[in-house]
């Protein structure tokens, strides 16, 4: 990516890096392989409607539903690791940084540029599910599935800028990323009547819970169920969205945090 | 982007030859392996036990709604061979039961396993698999009657009619009367049990339930319509061949 001293003197720098982060996202093939993650997954669902007894409306919606969210988010992490290593790798990111323009501001343009694709991307696969769902409990699944995306974003970039390394990145981001989906679930295990009373047992219990201290309830937003009973209330959406808000505040400042430390 | 087969690609002249072939006859292999290990529906013993419901809710990674239908759909396919003359009849139905409690655990608001149950699984020609799967439905209808009410109506129909265990369909009928108070729940349905009483043969008392079913909008569904549409035209062909064989 190059900026030119004359456009970035155009607004402010961040904003600069954000348009030129999307553009890229534009220009590569991740618009083609959304389109074809929305066409795999429509003919997935057409598939199993065929051979369901019931329901076969609901299942179409829920497994879209979970399968796009799926495919959105593998597609903003690969691409976001890929785009800060890429840039790491052929200096762009030295480059970019001898202009007239701060460290903070150019991680901050560069995740704002991710996150409108994640927006972008969210858009695109709640089209095909107006076909089932009801417009506005479809708007509260877009809507948490932006903010998702924008999570999974910082987090890619956070990694990719801290470990560097791809394979790393993307492994760390997915680990977060599943950890955040089902520790809700672990921890009913682990409190659960089976479970023991040794201390062993016990101590597993509170690292379990200390864990999830530190990840974001993201089993509580974009849920596929959204689409099928109708989104949460208010008094439950707003709380699960500011859970996940507040943990991509929190990326961004360890992010930011590093790329400062960052000795390139 | 590097893309297959660009312009700027070198021709195809230039790939070594024995690569080509290696490609092809690869592709070859490949295809005609699968033709030669075509397998069906799996067998009845292939079904696994059940997991607990907290470890399918963990394997849903938050997504519970979508992996119970799937979960649904995998179920069925078992003993369903299209070679297979008694569908289901081999399953292991204790299995079975622990699959759709746990299925329905992780999305109590899914009106699949209970239809499973009554309308696939408790019409299996073998009374004590059939009461099997009517108890695991009275055992559910319980935790929520308003909405699960049209498995156990079709349940107390299997009791009267497959079983011939009028008491057991005059409970099933009352539990309804007494348990599935919400008002969208139609009358026909909480008198149940003069329905049980009336000297009806199966097949209309299940156009009856069908029609009533349709009439209070409980089957917006088009599957689940042509499902029923079908079941109820099996009857019809076997009730028919029942009555000429009879009058031989």
């Amino acid at each position: 990516m190059k900026i030119s001293p004359a456009s970035a003197s155009r607004g402010p720098p961040a904003l600069t890096v954000a348009r030129y982060t999307a553009v890229e996202a534009l220009r590569s093939g991740l618009p083609w392989l959304a389109a074809a993650c929305v066409l795999a997954v429509l003919g997935l669902a057409g598939f199993l409607s065929q051979v369901a007894i019931t329901e076969a409306t609901a299942l179409q919606a829920s497994v879209s539903g979970a399968l796009l969210r799926a495919c959105a988010v593998f597609l903003v992490a690969a691409h976001v690791v890929a785009s800060a290593t890429r840039e790491m790798n052929d200096k762009g990111l030295e480059l970019a940084l001898a202009l007239p323009i701060s460290r903070p501001a150019y991680y901050l343009g560069k995740l704002l540029g991710f996150a409108c694709i994640g927006a972008l991307l969210s858009s695109l696969f709640a089209l095909p599910l107006l076909f089932w769902a009801k417009p506005l409990d479809l708007a509260a699944w877009w809507s948490s599935l932006a903010l998702e995306l924008a999570l999974v974003a910082a987090a890619a970039l956070f990694f990719a800028s801290a470990l560097v390394q791809t394979v790393a990145a993307i492994a760390a981001t997915a680990g977060l990323y599943l950890l955040g989906r089902s520790i809700a679930a672990i921890q009913a295990i682990a409190g659960g009547p089976l479970a023991g009373d040794s201390l062993a047992e016990n101590a597993m219990r509170w690292i379990v819970d200390a864990l999830a201290l530190l990840l974001p309830r993201l089993d509580a937003v974009t849920r596929s169920d959204w689409l099928l009973y109708g989104a949460p209330p208010t008094g439950e959406f707003a709380p699960a969205l500011a859970g996940v808000g507040l943990y991509l505040v929190l990326l961004t400042a360890a992010g930011l945090f590093d790329f400062s430390r960052k000795n390139l | 982007m590097s893309r297959f087969g660009s312009s700027d690609a070198r021709p195809v002249s230039e790939v070594p030859r024995w690569i080509s072939c290696v490609l092809v006859a690869a592709l070859a292999v490949q295809a005609a392996s699968h033709f030669t290990r075509r397998e069906g529906a799996p067998a009845a013993t292939d079904l696994p036990n059940a997991p607990s419901a907290q470890a399918l809710q963990l394997a849903s990674l938050g997504e519970p709604a979508a992996l119970a239908r799937l979960a649904m759909i995998w179920l069925q396919a078992f003993d369903s061979g299209a070679d297979n003359s008694v569908p289901y009849r081999q399953l292991d139905y204790v299995r079975l039961a622990a699959w759709l409690r746990a299925i329905l655990a992780i999305d109590p608001r899914s009106e699949y396993p209970l239809f499973a149950a009554a309308r696939i699984y408790a019409e299996v020609a073998d009374p004590v698999k059939s009461r099997l799967m009517l108890d695991f439905i009275a055992r559910e209808f319980a935790a929520d009657p308003n909405r699960r009410w049209p498995a156990l109506a079709h349940a107390a129909l299997i009791a009267k009619h497959r079983l011939k265990d009028l008491p057991l369909a005059r409970r099933y009928a009352a539990a309804i009367l007494q348990r599935a108070t919400a008002d969208s729940v139609p009358l026909w349905a909480k008198q149940m049990e003069v329905f049980i009483l009336e000297d009806m043969n199966e097949l209309e008392a299940a156009k009856v339930m069908l029609g009533g079913l349709l009439a209070a909008g409980r089957i917006r569904d088009v599957a689940e319509r042509r499902f029923l549409q079908g079941r109820l035209e099996e009857l019809e062909q076997r009730l028919k061949a029942e009555k000429r064989g009879s009058t031989r």
